[in-house]
């Protein structure tokens, strides 16, 4: 059966959609440096064995830029943002935290620098204390940052504000728990999390591999946005290049421990330099050139 | 016309959860493949992929329950065989699969060897232990494995080894159709490379006759298969040929996973990645009319009452929706500006 109706075409989604353009080539040299490292490293020993998880790696995160860091599994990736985060100490080499060296040496003084650096893991399902409900996790972070004692009526707002950030509706998700959502409003509830926090610094550790396409795009559509209305730093871990030259403003590409290459995602992914990126880039299926499978040796 | 390997008709299944209700989760579904031929499905999570996967193999056990259809491989019906039956003589020869987590598929007790062993033995084939060893090396040396690694444990061969392995063991009695369900989306670029590489080869060698391949990593399925066709709540909603299906989708549905796509290539970082608002029904209760309406930017009120049909328009292309496709290409075109 076919209709005779004309096509009516509904608005796309209520929310503002990301604007590129200029802003999507912007130079972040200019702007303060959020965070940096010197020659950090991490050494493991097993046994009689040593593993040089990250090996003399230096990087500088400026304030706002989005930053992806790019390696297969095994590369040090792991290692790397357990030591961005504080859960790890790093052998050799220091940490610079807005220009001054990072001191985590007390609980007090992690608990402060926590506030400043925040992370959302790959898998969202044991990301939840599932015990809590939704309220009360939203609610921890109002609490932590500072609003223990506003009116009820104000902390409803707020977490109101934030669902609706990530498109979630905040009347239908009191009284239930995490693991009554779908992985991708899971991870979004994430992202509504980091929006009431507000730290300096988002570290995102593969929040889209558990995820398919569709609600990838949703998710990446929301971290981008998060970064221009607060003006964080994300620093996003992922194994997906086509994401990474998509999402980032700056990329480094990491193998065995090391950043073997880094700068704009378009001169790292369209003229890649080393040759383990020159691989990586050529193993990845493409649409409009072809995938040459003789390249690869089975072994 | 080339032989039809695989003709499944109008095949629908059911999980009945614990509370006894009815999901059907595949939805009289109509597809066939040809000898030589790969057909990609793709969707959002919760679609009906991995269940239809599941139907296919005639295999059933609970919650998982048929309901109705045919099911025809190489003009043999599998549909309604016992499940010992299938097991012994469809699994394996007429059908293979290659679950998602098929990296974890081996006892870590045995060698791989132990593994072609048990098939041979399960579809009860006269073979000594010598011929089976011989056949597994002539197998394993094709396919470019190393033939020592039929003496070792899984936990000894890497995650991308282990998966190359469980697919050379899951064809080594020449299936008609292999059923791929992710086979590489736990794996690194060069590894996933490698297994589609050895899919490749042994559909180029006949170790293979025809395969399915399912995954949501379209820039994949694009490159691996012949013909694309999207699922929806359960239902085949458009199927073409992968370059069509990626470049020109006809339905709306479809449109909007093409635009979720992703490629390290020039422009595309400029293009404006769009989502799909909403989530898919819940198929407990599906919607009585057009199952994506509630979604779908175009739909009209007549959508959200009336039912579908699957459109074939020709040329191995087919779709449903109640829009034609000018009207549709001319939505788009206006769209694009």
């Amino acid at each position: 059966m076919k209709t005779d109706e004309k096509i009516s075409v509904q608005p796309e989604d209520t929310r503002e959609s990301v604007t590129f353009g200029s802003d999507r080539n912007k130079d972040f040299s200019k702007e303060p440096l959020c965070l940096s490292g010197k020659g950090v490293t991490r050494v493991f020993h097993t046994g009689k064995t040593t593993t040089v998880a990250v090996d003399h790696v230096n990087f500088e995160f400026h304030k706002g830029e989005l930053i992806s860091i790019v390696g297969e599994s095994g590369s040090g990736k792991t290692t790397l943002s357990k030591i961005l985060l504080g859960l790890l100490e790093p052998t050799e080499g220091e940490i610079f935290f807005k220009g001054q060296p990072r001191d985590i040496s007390t609980g007090a003084k992690k608990k402060e620098y926590w506030k400043g650096i925040q992370a959302i893991f790959q898998d969202p399902f044991s990301s939840y204390n599932v015990f809590h409900k939704i309220d009360a996790v939203l609610l921890d972070c109002i609490n932590m940052r500072g609003g223990k004692n506003l009116p009820k009526e104000k902390k409803i707002e707020m977490m109101t504000e934030a669902c609706s950030f990530v498109n979630l509706k905040f009347a239908e998700l009191t009284n239930k728990y995490p693991f009554e959502l779908s992985g991708g409003q899971m991870q979004r509830l994430m992202i509504a999390r980091i929006f009431l926090l507000k730290p300096d610094i988002l570290l995102a550790d593969e929040p889209t591999s558990m995820i398919d396409a569709c609600s990838r795009a949703t998710i990446l559509d929301m971290l981008l946005n998060l970064r221009n209305e607060t003006g964080m730093t994300v620093i996003f871990i992922t194994h997906d290049i086509g994401l990474a030259y998509y999402i980032s403003d700056s990329v480094y590409i990491m193998e065995h421990g090391k950043f073997v290459e880094s700068g704009r995602p378009d001169e790292v992914m369209l003229t890649p330099k080393a040759p383990y990126t020159k691989r990586l880039i050529s193993d990845v299926p493409k649409i409009h050139e072809p995938w040459d499978l003789s390249t690869v040796e089975i072994k | 016309m080339a032989k039809k390997m695989l003709e499944v008709n109008q095949l629908t299944t059911k999980y009945i959860t614990r509370q006894g209700e009815d999901v059907y989760s595949v939805d009289h579904v109509t597809l066939d493949i040809e000898e030589g031929k790969s057909l990609g499905i793709a969707g959002e999570s919760g679609c009906g992929k991995s269940t239809l996967a599941l139907s296919l193999m005639g295999y059933y056990f609970p919650p998982l329950h048929y309901t109705s259809g045919t099911i025809v491989v190489d003009g043999k019906d599998i549909t309604g065989l016992d499940p010992d039956t299938v097991r012994k003589t469809v699994l394996g020869s007429d059908v293979a699969y290659i679950p998602q987590a098929a990296m974890n598929a081996l006892n870590p007790t045995r060698k791989v060897g132990k593994f072609i062993e048990d098939v041979i033995r399960a579809h009860e084939l006269p073979m000594d232990k010598k011929q089976i060893r011989e056949m597994a090396e002539q197998r394993f040396a094709k396919l470019g494995l190393p033939v020592d690694a039929l003496d070792k444990h899984s936990v000894e061969l890497s995650g991308g080894m282990r998966q190359r392995v469980v697919i050379a063991v899951s064809t080594i009695l020449n299936p008609k159709v292999l059923i791929a369900d992710e086979p590489s989306s736990a794996l690194d670029v060069t590894s996933q490379k490698m297994v589609i590489k050895m899919m490749k080869d042994m559909m180029a060698q006949g170790m293979v006759k025809s395969m399915i391949f399912i995954t949501h990593e379209l820039p994949l399925l694009y490159n691996v298969t012949d013909d694309i066709m999207v699922m929806y709540a359960g239902q085949i909603v458009e199927r073409g040929s992968a370059k069509e299906m990626v470049f020109d989708p006809i339905h709306p549905y479809s449109r909007g996973l093409m635009r979720s796509i992703l490629v390290p290539e020039e422009g595309t970082r400029d293009v404006k990645l769009t989502a799909i608002p909403g989530t898919p029904p819940n198929l407990k209760h599906p919607p009585i009319g057009c199952r994506f309406a509630d979604r779908c930017r175009y739909a009209t009120a007549a959508c959200k009452v009336n039912q579908q049909p699957l459109l074939d328009i020709g040329g191995g292309r087919s779709y449903r929706c109640a829009f034609s496709e000018k009207e549709l290409r001319e939505v788009y075109e206006r769209e694009d500006g």
